[in-house]
């Protein structure tokens, strides 16, 4: 069996931090956080459902080589995919926080996950390859959920050479994402420690808690990033490396970011929860070299219909429930839907494919907008798409076509009307990051001769 | 219209749409906490571009990212010269 996550390498001295409450990894080698449930977990499919981050880092590492699937659940999800995700994902055990009654429904087994630690069991021994369950960001409807394996999933990290100072890993992701997960691995399966984010907490706040633990090492995407830079607590960390990934990397996020953090190792990785991590660039240039774009050992990266496909080990291999169907493709590349444009031998990240929408590195699909748009009764046809924002990367806009009869001044007050009854539709159905922040009235859109509307990749 | 006063009106209008209560805008403000979330400034941003013609977001040369009010009103009516 191979080695858990439990099992790697020297846990003394090292931390995991979160808001309200930290713990020294140390302690988990003689005790437990889940109550002395963990070999009722074993062999079991886990979904790992807690508020907080720092209980889902304890549940993983004891889990790890104990359950034969863990789901990793983030603290965002919409409770109505809940019996959609057990039931694909064969959960048979729920790991929660004391207290919580969402889950009582479900008949299921509970088990609370919770500081402090309880005396358990020393040397436990491994029993599966457990297998790790990710879900999809931002997609329509139920979240698609994909296979890792813990071998996978920290195939792209790097035995860190050793160092005098103590390697502190922050992030501002979420550690049930793909993104912060990475950094989750990369602390504890290396030397470090690591600073936990908290929903809720400010930007500064979050800031002052990095500062004061001493990172060194800061990973989150370019939003993420650029709330940092406007923040008068910017200055208060000094990390060694600034990593960025989620989303597509801008030179104006980079170079102010090297201003800002001059002595910092400033990387911007490629990564997805299908295709893991592909690469990162580290020469302050958004984009990245053409000459990535080859096979390198075990991960191949090549273009085919414009957009990026990785075939890596590091890659999930199935999506579960979907009767399994693989990630990748018969050849062993993932699609990743990410469209590259080459100019002067480096290529550029210019949108992805079917219009799909990156908003802070949550994927919004057109066609779900527009399907609330076309429910009003004036409106024959509409198109949503991306305005690039170097905010978020991305905002929503929508061009909508109205019927015959209907004026499409854009002044006119009926238009007035119309356009706040849409808006109002869609701000009672969607997240607010869904909803268009600008409508037009436009006389005709592009069709393909398919009859399927015409979608730029921006 | 001035570029600050043009600020002022397209920031109220951001927050009235989103819903959320803006701060009063001294020089001072802190943008974080001016009541304007992550999508209210991209929002506010775009709308900036459309009627100023400048996004020095995406513009910014040698600049650091605004912090305060008159930073952020600064950016825009450099960025505007």
């Amino acid at each position: 069996m191979g080695d858990a996550l439990r099992d790697a390498g020297e846990l003394s001295g090292r931390m995991l931090w979160g808001r309200d409450a930290s713990l020294a990894l140390g302690e988990l080698r003689r005790g437990t956080s889940l109550g002395g449930q963990l070999e009722s977990l074993a062999d079991r499919s886990v979904l790992i459902a807690t508020s907080g981050q720092l209980a889902s880092a304890l549940a993983l590492i004891e889990l790890d080589g104990m359950a034969r699937r863990m789901i990793l659940c983030p603290a965002d999800l919409p409770l109505a995919y809940l019996s959609s995700i057990v039931a694909d994902a064969g959960v048979d055990a729920i790991v929660t926080d004391a207290g919580t009654t969402a889950f009582d429904k479900l008949g299921l087994p509970l088990v609370v996950c919770a500081l402090p630690i309880a005396p358990g069991t020393e040397n436990i021994a491994s029993r599966h390859a457990t297998e790790w369950i990710l879900l999809t960001s931002g997609t329509t409807g139920v979240p698609k959920m994909v296979m890792h394996s813990l071998q996978g999933l920290t195939g792209a990290i790097k035995t860190a050479p050793p160092r005098e100072r103590p390697l502190i890993w922050g992030t501002f992701y979420d550690i049930r994402r793909y993104g912060g997960l990475q950094i989750f691995l990369r602390a504890i399966m290396g030397t470090g420690s690591l600073v936990l984010s908290s929903a809720g907490e400010t930007v500064a706040d979050h800031l002052q808690r990095l500062a004061s633990c001493g990172v060194t090492h800061l990973s989150g995407t370019p939003s993420h990033w650029r709330r940092a830079l406007m923040s008068p607590a910017s200055g208060v960390i000094a990390p060694e490396y600034v990593r960025l990934s989620g989303e597509i990397a801008d030179q104006s996020v980079l170079d102010n970011l090297r201003r800002v953090y001059p002595n910092a190792s400033i990387g911007h990785a490629y990564a997805s929860t299908e295709a893991g991590v592909g690469f990162e660039v580290t020469d302050g240039l958004e984009g990245f070299p053409a000459s990535l774009m080859r096979r390198d050992g075990d991960v191949w990266m090549k273009v085919e219909d414009g957009s990026l496909r990785i075939r890596s080990p590091r890659a999930a291999s199935v999506y579960v429930g979907d009767a399994g169907a693989p990630v990748a493709d018969e050849n062993g590349f993932v699609d990743t839907g990410d469209m590259l444009e080459l100019r002067d031998d480096r290529y550029y990240f210019v949108g992805r494919r079917g219009g799909i929408i990156n908003i802070g590195g949550l994927k919004v699909h057109p066609e779900e907008i527009e399907a609330i748009i076309n429910r009003h009764e004036s409106v024959r046809m509409s198109l949503v798409k991306g305005r690039a924002n170097p905010i978020t990367g991305a905002i929503i806009v929508a061009d909508i076509v109205l019927k015959d009869g209907a004026s499409a001044t854009g002044g006119a007050p009926g238009d007035r009307e119309i356009k706040t009854a849409i808006l109002q539709a869609c701000r009672a159905s969607l997240p607010p990051y869904k909803v268009p922040a600008s409508i037009r009235f436009v006389a005709s859109l592009d069709v393909t001769p398919a009859g399927k509307l015409v979608r730029s990749n921006a | 219209m001035s570029v600050k006063s043009t600020i002022i009106c397209e920031i109220n209008e951001v927050a009235s749409e989103q819903g959320k209560a803006v701060a009063p805008l001294n020089d001072d403000l802190v943008l974080l906490d001016s009541g304007l979330d992550s999508l209210c400034f991209a929002i506010l941003v775009a709308r900036l571009e459309d009627k100023l013609g400048v996004d020095p977001f995406t513009a910014a040369d040698d600049v650091y990212f605004p912090v305060t009010f008159s930073d952020f009103v600064k950016f825009y009516e450099d960025a505007a010269r």
